[in-house]
């Protein structure tokens, strides 16, 4: 792969460049919080970020476009949330969530939803460093081969940047003079160390070897009844997490009108609705059942499918359950421990029964 | 920049190709018959499809679910469906009169293996509405009597009313090629000639059946499974010779929207049929 430097000052230029004709997203500041957005003013721009809130999933599939215009005549393609862009600072873990994406929507009939707002949009990525929900180093995505048009290593006063396709190698093309082509020993070394340190700076572990095991081997052990009763069924981990694919088709017509539009949302595998069946038949009534399924399609099914978990190690949802039920949580009550979450600290009078 | 209506929309798995009612009409008091043809001639006869695969239909205005195909593919041209009314869809749908034009797209799912039961005799077992997806493959090895063994076909319904196609089921009483066992859980017309009970008595007329080439086909009532398997194993049927075909929640049949996950398979893509053997193996099927 080609890589070259970019001096800290060159950053922003270049994203003015590149900027010109395509729209630019990136992470800026939302309350505490960061979260991808159009940047329209360069100021806003953060570089030295934790995850955002949503994952970049949701510039690719937004949480609800229209599918279809619907006429008395038929049905007619909507493709208006396809639009030429640019995402900049994308992190490992992310990058890792939109291959994985691209593996859930590509296969047999391809998404073309999904698939054309991908092949419209540029991604640049951009190191990262991680904080005490970060386990992006168990699940081996810390780190990108593929997936970026460029990717922006940060050594302090300067970045490495990696050419990962030949739009990427375009976008220097517009200005190669803001580049150095030349890459000494020293930049190598500080390559290696800032490496080194990184990896030390991971201080969240998970064994995710054996887990597809331990999911088959539990599957009716009581620890889920357990981790279920906690649950809110609130949605939120699907949500932000940068694997997560489901949705809901919905028709929606408008007073007085012939015409209706075709929505597509996000959706939910732990809300109470999502199995139910006409007649109102549901398979996965206890919200156990329903969260139950969230990890086996994480941590069991993806692995047997593709040889590896279906979580980039991003933390989201140790962030944002309000509960204490996440990746982490669960995979380690899985092997055993008596952790840390709510669920162990539920009084009994909270029983599974009172909350299916 | 937009990029609106820029695909084709053959590239769309998700376009609804639009198709009209041909002929509609009540088989009980809440399941119609809807036979449709796609307005597109080449379409309406290059559509090629299994018997056990299902389609996923749009009513203009008003959404989409899945409907397991009821015509058989050695008819082809016209596509069969008996629908319940239950929900918003099928709610419309009932509304709409003959010539009305509804959105097809499929044909979905992986039907029922038909060339492993080739030469095998078929214990067809349905109950209720599970007819919808039976009748394709009953129709069709009655198509190609040739190539399959002994055929029973075992129907039961609440009363006589509520027996689907119960005048074409009588009609094939009278072939000598298949033995045709209908009953129903209660008569209250006092006119009913056939049988009286729940569809597992009829199994006490089955004769000689040889379970390894035996094929047994099952679609009814979540109920229903559980009993109708008991005796099928009684027989020593092959647990993965026993098929059934499974309903789930779906909103693209295509293996996307994740809605008929059972752990790591998809109903849409690697179902519905699945075998007795799947359902022990793989939980939560039934």
């Amino acid at each position: 792969m080609r890589v070259i430097k970019l001096n800290k000052q060159n950053l922003i230029p270049f994203l003015e460049l590149i900027s010109k004709e395509k729209e630019l997203w990136g992470p800026v500041k939302k309350g505490d919080k960061y979260a991808f957005e159009v940047i329209d003013d360069f100021n806003k721009l953060q570089l030295y970020t934790t995850r955002t809130i949503l994952p970049p999933k949701k510039i690719f599939i937004p949480p609800t476009f229209n599918m279809f215009n619907v006429t008395p005549k038929g049905y007619q393609n909507d493709f208006s949330h396809v639009k030429k862009r640019i995402i900049f600072g994308v992190h490992p873990c992310d990058i890792h969530g939109l291959l994985i994406l691209d593996k859930l929507f590509g296969q047999k009939y391809p998404d073309p939803y999904y698939l054309e707002a991908r092949k419209q949009t540029i991604i640049l990525g951009l190191s990262c460093w991680p904080d005490e929900h970060c386990f992006a180093k168990s699940t081996n995505t810390h780190i990108v081969e593929e997936g970026f048009d460029l990717f922006f290593t940060d050594l302090e006063t300067y970045f490495l940047v990696w050419v990962g396709s030949s739009i990427g190698d375009d976008l220097i093309k517009l200005n190669p003079k803001l580049f150095d082509e030349n890459l000494t020993f020293k930049d190598i070394q500080n390559f290696i160390d800032w490496q080194i340190e990184r990896n030390k700076a991971y201080k969240l572990e998970i064994n995710f070897i054996g887990m597809p095991d331990l999911m088959e081997l539990r599957y009716h052990d009581p620890i889920w009844e357990k981790i279920g009763g906690a649950c809110l069924s609130c949605g939120s981990c699907s949500m932000v997490c940068p694997t997560c694919n489901c949705f809901n088709v919905v028709d929606k017509n408008f007073l007085g009108k012939e015409t209706s539009k075709r929505f597509r949302s996000w959706d939910s595998c732990t809300l109470p609705e999502y199995s139910e069946i006409a007649g109102g038949e549901n398979f996965r009534k206890n919200r156990s059942d329903r969260l139950k399924l969230w990890y086996i399609h994480k941590l069991q099914a993806f692995v047997s499918k593709y040889g590896k978990p279906a979580c980039v190690g991003c933390g989201r949802c140790l962030v944002t359950c309000p509960v204490d039920i996440n990746v982490v949580t669960v995979s380690r009550a899985l092997q055993g421990e008596d952790v840390d979450a709510f669920w162990n600290k539920m009084s009994k009078e909270v029983t599974n029964e009172s909350r299916k | 920049m937009s990029q609106e209506n820029s695909l084709d929309k053959d590239l769309n798995p998700f376009f609804p190709e639009q198709a009209r009612i041909v002929r509609t009409y009540y088989l009980t008091k809440d399941v119609k018959f809807f036979q449709v043809r796609f307005v597109d001639m080449e379409k309406a006869l290059s559509f090629k499809y299994l018997p056990g695969q299902f389609c996923m239909i749009s009513v203009l205005n008003t959404g989409e679910a899945p409907f397991s195909i009821s015509s058989t593919p050695s008819r082809p041209g016209m596509l069969e469906f008996c629908i319940r009314r239950a929900g918003l869809v099928t709610n419309a749908l009932f509304g709409l009169k003959e010539n009305s034009i509804i959105g097809i797209r499929g044909p979905y799912g992986n039907g029922f293996p038909i060339q492993k039961m080739k030469d095998k005799d078929l214990i067809i077992v349905a109950g209720g509405l599970g007819i919808a997806p039976l009748r394709s493959v009953l129709l069709y090895s009655l198509d190609n009597r040739e190539q399959f063994g002994n055929i029973y076909f075992l129907y039961g319904a609440k009363r006589p009313a509520e027996m689907i196609f119960r005048e074409d089921f009588l009609l094939l009483k009278e072939r000598d090629d298949l033995e045709c066992l209908l009953t129903v859980d209660e008569d209250d017309t006092g006119t009913w000639t056939e049988h009286i009970g729940v569809v597992t008595t009829l199994f006490n007329y089955l004769k000689n059946v040889e379970p390894s080439k035996t094929y047994a086909l099952v679609c009814g009532p979540p109920v229903m499974y559980k009993f109708v398997i008991q005796e099928l194993l009684k027989f020593n049927i092959p647990k993965h010779q026993i098929l059934m075909t499974l309903e789930r929640r779906m909103k693209c049949g295509i293996g996307k929207c994740g809605h008929c996950a059972i752990g790591y398979i998809y109903t849409c893509i690697d179902g519905p049929v699945f075998s007795y053997w799947d359902v022990i193996h793989m939980r939560e099927l039934i």
